[in-house]
Formats: C-alpha cells, structure tokens, sequence
C-alpha cells in the first residue's frame, strides 16, 4: 500500500546536489522522482528511487543522512479535476498532507503524486474507497517502464 | 591641562608607601581570611603556609592562587567569609557548567567598590558637579549598579537609563545635560548612530566623556566613538568576582588603565608555570582584593592576558597601570558584555540528547553589535523528512543555548562530519572581531 520514499540532508551550498546524484548514478539506481523542500540553511530532497534499500545503503556510507520513509504513490487522471478528486476526498474526512509532489508517467493520461499525510492509513483506505488507484512499489515501477 | 584625583593621598602615593600599605592590608586580608574560609585555610595549611608567614607584600608569592573552577566547586556561598546575612548585596555571573559564579559584598566592600569607580570617574574628568547615565544593564551583572554607587559616591548625577530604548536615553542625555556616559563601547557607537540618524548635532549635547567597558574593544573602536560623540573614551576594566567595573581605568593620558591597588593587588604571572614575571612583561593577570570582607580572594587569576606599567603617569597619579587586555589564557569570549565558553555550548547540545556535541562558534562584529552564529551538525536521529519537524529541533537548540549562556545566537544546521575534527584542543571558535 506504502512506498518507500528516501529523504537527505543537504546544505544550501554550491555542489551538494551534484554529490548526491553522483552516488546514485554510480551505483546505477534509477531516479523515478523527486523533490527538494529548501529553507534559508538547508534543504530536504526526497526521492523515489527503483531499489530504495540499495540507495539508502550507498548513501549512508557516503556519509549522508538518508531517512526512509513510507509515503503514498497514487494514481491520478492527467485531466482538469484529476488531482482535486483525490484530495477532497482527504480533506472531507479531516486528513492533512504534510507535503506531496508530482511526476508524470509512461502511461498516457496517468500522473503520478506523492503523498505524505497525518495519517497515511487513513488516507489509503480513504483514497481507495473514493475509486483512486493507490499503487504499490512494484505498480509504481511498472507505469515508468517504458511500453 | 590640569589633573584631578579623588584621593590624592592614595592614588599619588609614594610607591614604597604604596608596597608597605598592600603589606599591610595583606596580612590583615590572610587573617581575616584564614579564620573563615575552610576552602582557603585547607589550601594554605596544605602547603604549610600560615597568616603571620605574610607580613609584606613581597610576601604574596608564598600563596596558592584562587581560580573560577574554587568558585564553581563551592557553589554558592562555600567562599564567603561572612554569613549570608552579613552580606549587602549579592551579584552572580555565569559560570562555566551551569553554576553561576555568586559574589557578595558587605557594606564596606560596596563603599571601597564604589571609591574605586569615584576615583576612575574623576580621572575620566568627573566632579560632584557632573551628570553620569549609566546606559549599563542594571541587575545581576555588575556593570550598572557599579557605576551607578560610584557616580553617587562621587558625588554626581546619576540617571540609571540603564539599556534600552535609545530614543528616550537620547533624549535624557540632550535634555539633562549629560555630561558622563558609561556603557559598553558598542552600545556608544549604536547610541552615536542613533543621534546622526536622528537628525542632533553633539553641540546639542553636554557629553564630554564617557567610561566604556565589559567586552573587548579596539583603539579603532575608541577612534571612532571620540570623533562621533565629540568625547573622550575611557577604558574601564573590572570583573565580578574582584569587585565589578573599576578595579581599573584610564585617566585623561590614555596611556593605560591605572589600577586601584590599594584595594586590588595586580601580579604578572606565566599562565603556563603560574611564576611571577618581572615587571613589564606581558602574562596573566592576577588580582588580590585587599580591602573586601565578604568574598576576599587571593591571587585570583583573572585569564585575562595583559601587562603593567610602573612608570609615573604624565596624570600624576603613582598607581601601577594595566595594558589593555589582549587575550586571554583560557577560551571565554565576552560576547554583547556577556561571558560565554565554549563548553557551556557543548553541554546544552548535551542536554539536548540527540544531537551530536560537534559545533562552530563564530562571533562577528555587524553594526556594532555582536552577532553569534552556531553551527550544528545534523544527527540521524534529528533529521526528518519534514522540514517543519527539522525546524522544530532547530528553535529547541536555539531555545537551549539562549536559556544557558543568556544570549541569542543563530542556529545553522550543517551536514555530519563538516566540522573539524581534532585530536585534544578543538578550534571551535572563530571570532572575527580581532580581524579588523
């Protein structure tokens, strides 16, 4: 029902980004998306990477701070309303998201947003009763593969 | 130019009658001492030194010294020499692990702290005639209620402005013809600011000097707050456990800070050996309070890095005078007036429990006023992928360090490992006040 999500610490310097990507692109891990949250010191980027486990591992050697967290992958119609469907439906049971995020898919009309919420429980059980696809990792890995 | 003093008698005494009275009120300090500290008389018969071993001031190398750590270790009131009740007033500092560092005072050690800043206040050009605003905090820190007694003592007008709404200090000083300020040096180039931007001119103002102390100030600094205010900046020295402000200022000369050593005994020392150097040379600063009842101490070593001038001052005043300190032998900062160590930090991040004890401190300088920066290193059991949750921990760190130094600093959150880390002495302080 969860996904896996990855989130690290870096510095608001010149560069760091670049490190972080290096190591995934090293170890060959596919960047499915990703944010970053900023502040004036430091920034948050969150990723959803194909091998989760494998990322936070090569990560933490490099000295990085990787937190993993469980987030929601839902399924959403690539059409005016699409998003606005499933975020009601939170909001009328009193669910608040934390943060979530966007990326498309090789799926025509398909996007895909990451949600993090007071209550990811409640919010998949919520989103799936009002008919929205709530998808698995491997669901997750399948709508980026290439048809 | 003509010189006035507030006691000739003593401050252009003859030196050999100097040394004999320090002899003097020596050994009635030792006695006095020896009779009501355990702490002192355990230390003294530990190297089997008694009261009558000391009967001239060349005498004093024979005791052991008094540091803060003495202070610290027989928190609150293991030194005092009287009881409690005894006491007039009592002034407390921070101290190094939390334990604020608790100095008391009879009446008599009030009335020889306050003839020590009546002497440093007419050196500064003061009379019974003149108007002294005292723009120091008023409270526990011994800046303002010291000049405040010394004003009063002297004879003067005191306007306790204490610090402050500079509108309204601005206009007291125009309105009632100021003529003394006292203050930190950075709260006098902040005031001088204030008066250009509103729009006054210093010939509306009766200022002709002011006694600037309580955090290190450059000879630019003091350049730059005479040619602003149209005054004569005075370098006061002091610190609590010795008394407060005035165990030491400039007079008109400006060619060092005469000590009041009849009430307060400089030494030299090498902070390394704990020797005492020859005269002239530049060591550790070392205070004995000759004339105070209700927290004596002896050969208490200061930190401060310094050396004393025993030539006559043009002034006329014989007393020994003191360099401006330039360092200090142990790593206390003096930031806005406030003494901080390093270690204080390093334990509230401690106390916080899941952050890594791993920190730079830099201090600047921005518009006069000192700024702190500390950086923090992230710990994985910190870090969340919320930001709000991250900034939570971020303002609990902030709150900690301000509860526990009693000033506030910024906090910057940086990745683990990205501070230095060294075998022993850690550098983790960059003050970039000196720089300039």
């Amino acid at each position: 029902m969860f996904i896996q999500q990855l989130s690290v610490f870096v510095e608001n310097r010149p560069g760091r980004l670049v490190d972080v990507l290096e190591v995934l692109a090293a170890e060959g891990l596919d960047l499915n998306g990703l944010s970053v949250a900023d502040t004036t010191d430091f920034g948050i980027l969150r990723l959803i990477l194909s091998d989760p486990a494998r990322g936070e591992k090569v990560l933490k050697e490099k000295g990085f701070i990787v937190k993993c967290t469980e987030v929601l992958a839902v399924d959403v119609h690539d059409s005016p309303g699409g998003l606005l469907f499933a975020i009601k439906a939170m909001s009328s049971v009193g669910i608040s998201v934390e943060y979530m995020y966007a990326f498309g898919t090789k799926l025509s009309n398909h996007a895909m947003v990451i949600l993090k919420t007071d209550d990811n429980v409640k919010a998949a059980n919520t989103l799936k009763e009002s008919n929205v696809d709530v998808l698995s990792a491997i669901e997750v890995q399948q709508r980026l593969k290439k048809v | 130019m003509e010189y006035r003093y507030f006691q000739p008698e003593i401050e252009t005494m003859d030196r050999e009658q100097m040394r004999k009275l320090q002899g003097q009120k020596l050994h009635e300090l030792v006695e006095w001492t020896y009779a009501r500290v355990e702490h002192y008389r355990k230390k003294m018969d530990a190297i089997g030194v008694k009261p009558d071993d000391i009967q001239t001031i060349g005498d004093i190398a024979k005791l052991p010294f008094t540091t803060k750590a003495d202070l610290r270790d027989t928190y609150p009131t293991g030194m005092f020499a009287v009881p409690n009740t005894e006491m007039e007033r009592i002034h407390a500092s921070s101290g190094t692990t939390g334990n604020p560092t608790v100095v008391g005072y009879t009446k008599g050690d009030i009335e020889s702290w306050s003839e020590s800043v009546a002497r440093c206040l007419v050196g500064a050009g003061a009379t019974k005639d003149s108007v002294l605003q005292v723009s120091y905090g008023y409270g526990l820190f011994t800046g303002g209620l010291g000049l405040h007694y010394g004003g009063e003592y002297l004879g003067a007008t005191v306007i306790p402005t204490s610090t402050g709404n500079t509108a309204r200090q601005i206009r007291l000083m125009k309105d009632l013809g100021t003529t003394h300020l006292a203050c930190t040096p950075s709260y006098a180039l902040y005031l001088a600011e204030a008066i250009e931007e509103a729009g006054l001119s210093m010939e509306q103002f009766k200022l002709t000097d002011g006694v600037f102390g309580g955090e290190p100030w450059t000879l630019n600094m003091r350049r730059e707050i005479e040619r602003r205010l149209h005054i004569k900046a005075h370098d006061i020295y002091g610190l609590s456990e010795i008394s407060g402000p005035g165990v030491s200022c400039e007079c008109d000369a400006q060619m060092g800070l005469h000590v009041q050593e009849d009430h307060f005994y400089p030494e030299i020392i090498d902070p390394e050996t704990g020797e005492v150097l020859p005269p002239g040379e530049k060591g550790e600063l070392v205070f004995t309070t000759l004339s105070k009842r209700g927290l004596p101490l002896i050969r208490y070593r200061t930190r401060d890095i310094t050396r004393l001038l025993y030539d006559r001052c043009q002034c006329g005043r014989t007393t020994v005078r003191m360099e401006k300190p330039d360092g200090r032998s142990d790593d206390m900062l003096i930031i806005r007036g406030v003494n901080v160590f390093p270690s204080q930090i390093e334990s509230a991040l401690l106390e916080i429990g899941e952050v890594n004890p791993y920190y730079m401190l830099t201090v600047d300088r921005v518009n006069n006023l000192d700024t702190l920066d500390i950086d923090v290193e992230m710990s994985e059991s910190m870090f969340s992928d919320e930001v709000r949750r991250v900034e939570d921990i971020e303002k609990k760190i902030r709150q900690k360090i301000e509860s526990t130094i009693g000033i506030s600093a910024k906090i910057h959150l940086v990745e683990q490992k990205s501070l230095k880390r060294t075998e022993g002495k850690a550098s983790r302080v960059i003050d970039k006040r000196h720089l300039t």
